[in-house]
């Protein structure tokens, strides 16, 4: 473990998740909410859990967001909050 | 309301934050996740499964009843989409416009009915469509097949490295979802139908089960592989290796159905007819 390399990862970790719920845009949230995903997978594979990080990248990263694409598609972007 | 979750929010955060304070150093071979069972899956994994990877053993072997229930969640996050946003009637709450692709007309489709020629030669024109893009869908075109065997092979390949079933099927399903955004839905859905992919999903765990009931049949517990070697040659172990592999492809079709069962529904609002 590189714990440079920890750090930034763990620092875009939670501007990711911040972000995700700051942000006005809720299609932008979506994609913020894949890139957090994208760097949870990235820990887990600093730290080993290979399967983990595999099962993160394609479910996480990938399929969620698309759902949530495809929710955001069909009602609005804007948000009350 | 915003002030108390927040103030929520911090509490449990400071609480587990504080409580990893006791955890056991990473990678520390004294700590009890390493010293109870973990040593024992760990040396006998190869011996007694003959899979290389002992995530997969452990998973689908060892703790082989948690993972079919993990397939049956799965598959109920599947009905569950399907019950709550499947629409049968045929009334659509606002008019389509088509255009002819070969002649320039546009059409005005009202009540969700459906232009009885081939839908290839229209194009949809509402204000949420945007054009489709040539390059994006050629080069989609020719990246699905190698997405699809790369899923395969996650599949296959997960006794001997990272992968498996649940990672596989989300790949052979993702490939599909990009076929559909790719193009359009109704595309994904010549391909792959809407009865086919609800189908897939409980046969997955289907197939799952009966590997199971396979095991009891033959006189051992249900899961228990071992009950696999007459039928299969290389040994105990080896019964043991095919047997998580047969559980895997059930895992694999049942997600990859499940995957994309759901996201017909949430891109069509359940009409199955135009979508993301």
């Amino acid at each position: 473990m590189i714990w440079q390399l920890d750090l930034l990862i763990l620092t875009l970790v939670v501007f990711c998740g911040l972000g995700a719920i700051m942000i006005r845009d809720l299609l932008g949230a979506a994609i913020l909410f894949g890139a957090y995903s994208f760097m949870m997978c990235l820990l887990w594979a600093i730290m080993g859990a290979v399967d983990v990080a595999f099962t993160e990248a394609s479910v996480g990263a990938g399929a969620s967001t698309v759902f949530f694409i495809a929710a955001v598609y069909h009602t609005t972007r804007r948000t009350k909050d | 309301m915003k002030i108390l979750g927040l103030i929520i929010v911090g509490l449990v955060g400071a609480t587990l934050i504080y409580a990893t304070v006791d955890f056991p150093p990473f990678g520390d071979p004294e700590s009890p996740a390493s010293l109870h069972v973990s040593p024992r899956y760990l040396e006998k994994t190869m011996e007694e499964t003959a899979v290389p990877n002992a995530v997969t053993s452990v998973l689908a072997d060892y703790r082989s009843l948690d993972t079919m229930l993990e397939t049956t969640v799965i598959f109920c996050a599947g009905v569950a989409c399907f019950l709550l946003l499947r629409v049968f009637r045929r009334r659509s709450p606002a008019p389509r416009q088509y255009r002819h692709r070969l002649t320039g007309l546009t059409f005005r489709v009202k009540d969700g009915g459906e232009i009885s020629l081939p839908w290839r030669e229209f194009e949809p024109i509402d204000s949420i469509w945007t054009p489709h893009d040539f390059i994006i869908e050629k080069v989609c075109r020719y990246l699905i097949p190698f997405i699809q065997l790369f899923g395969l092979y996650v599949i296959a390949h997960g006794h001997h490295s990272p992968g498996g079933g649940f990672q596989g099927g989300v790949i052979l399903g993702a490939s599909i979802i990009l076929l559909s955004v790719s193009h359009n839905l109704r595309i994904a859905l010549e391909r792959l139908e809407e009865k086919i992919s609800a189908l897939f999903s409980p046969l997955g765990v289907f197939i799952y089960a009966a590997t199971g009931v396979l095991c009891l049949i033959l006189g051992y517990n249900f899961l228990n592989y071992q009950a696999l070697d007459p039928l299969l040659p290389g040994g105990a172990s080896m019964a043991r290796s095919y047997g998580i592999f047969m559980v895997e492809v059930g895992v694999g079709i049942a997600v990859m159905g499940t995957i994309v069962w759901i996201f017909k529904n949430l891109a069509s609002r359940g009409r199955y007819d135009e979508g993301l």
